[in-house]
């Protein structure tokens, strides 16, 4: 253990002699121009959005101060409201479905499997095709008459449904496309935590006569653990952001009953060029998302340590 | 005990197939459509190897809808944006790792989690007022949300690993500062720098919102192209199914030839654009 904390390379930086002659500030010009292009593309419209979430501004309009009453008036927009009630479903089914299906893929893939390259490559690809190209395919796929996911219903004895056409089936028909698109993204992240295990416990659990599901129950899911929240942080994040395929498939209908908040946001910003009530949905949206991502990386560091209690 | 081996990698290579089967199905799925003519596209039930091909699908998407132009314009875009984030971000990556900054990272981190949506308001705005729209540069600006803080992240966790050995010996040597990034850390660093330019690629190349928001009609790149054919030929499915293939083709490509980078880059950084 000793040896390890000496071998960080931190450590031998402080050590080196050359420490002296390379103050840390001599690299801040390696940084300026990141500096630059970060701070006007990306900090520069974080605080412009905040200041024009203060004004009453429509695009070629007058701007004019209004404090805060573009957030007073999200607490009584009933369809800002169905909206964050529309991202927390949709955002929770997106999170769990993967995670359970990416660790049972990550299971197979951890496990001696031939053709295993060429089988990973062609799971991985569902992530890496353009999101706006898989939306349409699948929008074909949930035509009621002429598509081919209705037929292989019928093929299982089920009659047809109406997919992303029906209010009430169109949330878990979308979170079918990001399913199918973000599970192979756990799978690797779950992935990397199987090859971290090492092979001592299971062995001494097979002295043992454990079975197969308990050895996944004590020893695998507990070691996994850290990697299941990392991806759970993930997929909540970019859950509560999908745009592409939902504004694809749906524009957020039929109605209004896929529309989430980024959707809302497009709509009120882009569609109505409310500008500035626009920034106060982005304000509160951002913060949501901040927001969760904080609580989970919380929960994450309480289950890091339940891991040491657990191990020891 | 051999042939309990054999079994045992059979049937774990029959769960191999079945995971990957709705990413398989999907793309022959895609393919098929793209070939049929409407005639098979509307028969019931589907056909999936058709018995004549519709190649005018392919052709058509080029000559009716100018995919040339937006296929040049998603270079262009992707292009500049990956360059520029290059340019920028592998130094940076460098001196962060360097000055062991952490806390600029979580600016990077933060990054990642706004929406996409959110940064495009201001944007917007900006380049109505400077004159922009109309051109290729504020998809450009904007494409750089995205690769610029994947570049950086992937950039700062290489710089940490490489070892710091040669660049001191070269410091005694008496090469400055620049030179010893130049000829010492960035050769070093060329595995990561293919796995930041990877990842900007690909995600700049799929990004959407950005370019629904800026682009005019010249100046669509081909997510927003493929798009628009959607509202205007709803019913031929054909020519709409080969557009979409013809999108994202380079990346699937780019897919199976960078299997490794991908993966090492997603599970490093995980991160994602947009």
């Amino acid at each position: 253990m000793a040896t390890i904390v000496e071998q960080q390379p931190g450590e031998i930086k402080e050590a080196a002699p050359v420490q002296g002659a390379r103050p840390r500030s001599s690299y801040w010009p390696f940084v300026v121009p990141a500096v630059a292009v970060v701070g006007s593309v990306i900090v520069f419209p974080w605080v412009f959005t905040v200041w024009m979430s203060l004004h009453e501004w429509t695009v070629g309009g007058a701007r004019r101060f209004a404090g805060l009453s573009n957030y007073a008036r999200l607490v009584s927009d009933e369809r800002f409201l169905t909206s964050v009630i529309h991202t927390f479903i949709y955002t929770f089914l997106a999170v769990v479905l993967p995670l359970i299906l990416g660790t049972l893929a990550a299971l197979v893939f951890n496990s001696r499997l031939p053709l295993r390259g060429i089988l990973r490559g062609l799971f991985i690809m569902p992530m890496m095709a353009t999101p706006v190209a898989i939306a349409l395919v699948w929008t074909m796929m949930f035509h009621p008459q002429l598509g081919v996911l209705n037929y292989l219903l019928s093929l299982i004895g089920i009659g047809p449904q109406a997919w992303v056409f029906n209010p009430s089936t169109v949330i878990p028909s979308l979170v079918l496309v990001e399913t199918w698109q973000w599970t192979p993204l756990v799978m690797l992240i779950v992935l990397g935590g199987l090859a971290a295990i090492p092979s001592e416990p299971y062995e001494s659990a097979a002295i043992d006569g454990a079975s197969a599901v308990q050895r996944f129950r004590y020893i695998t899911l507990p070691m996994i653990a850290p990697f299941l929240m990392v991806a759970v942080i993930i997929r909540t994040i970019d859950a509560l952001k999908s745009f592409d395929i939902i504004y694809a498939i749906t524009q957020g209908g039929p109605g209004t009953a896929s529309e989430t908040i980024n959707l809302y946001l497009y709509s009120v910003a882009f569609a109505y060029y409310d500008v500035g009530y626009g920034s106060a949905i982005a304000v509160v949206f951002f913060a949501i998302v901040i927001a969760l991502s904080l609580l989970m990386l919380h929960l994450r560091q309480r289950t890091k340590w339940t891991d040491v209690q657990g191990g020891a | 005990m051999t042939s309990r081996r054999i079994l045992n990698s059979l049937g774990m290579l029959f769960a191999g197939v079945v995971l990957v089967s709705p990413a398989i199905l999907f793309f022959l799925w895609m393919l098929s459509l793209s070939l049929k003519f409407e005639v098979d596209n509307a028969a019931y039930p589907p056909i999936l190897i058709p018995e004549r091909f519709a190649w005018k699908n392919y052709t058509g998407v080029f000559e009716a809808n100018r995919f040339g132009l937006f296929f040049l314009n998603s270079l262009i875009v992707t292009g500049a944006a990956t360059g520029l984030a290059l340019l920028i971000g592998v130094p940076a990556g460098y001196g962060i790792a360097r000055m062991r900054a952490t806390k600029a990272a979580i600016v990077v981190l933060i990054a990642r989690m706004t929406p996409g949506l959110s940064y495009l308001i201001p944007l917007f705005l900006l380049f109505q007022w400077l004159g922009l729209m109309g051109t290729l540069v504020p998809q450009i600006i904007a494409h750089l949300v995205i690769t610029v803080p994947i570049v950086i992240w992937i950039m700062i966790g290489y710089f940490e690993t490489t070892p710091l050995e040669l660049e001191e010996a070269a410091v005694i040597d008496g090469a400055n500062r620049w030179d010893v990034f130049r000829y010492v850390a960035l050769p070093i660093a060329k595995p990561g720098i293919t796995v930041a330019f990877i990842l900007a690629v690909i995600f700049s190349w799929n990004n959407f919102v950005f370019g629904v928001v800026l682009a005019g009609r010249e100046t669509r790149t081909l997510p927003v192209a493929v798009y628009n054919m959607l509202s205007f030929e709803q019913l031929s499915w054909g020519p709409l199914a080969a557009a979409a293939l013809i999108v994202t083709l380079p990346v699937l490509v780019l897919t199976v030839i960078a299997q490794r980078q991908i993966v090492a880059g997603l599970t490093a950084g995980a991160v994602k654009g947009g």
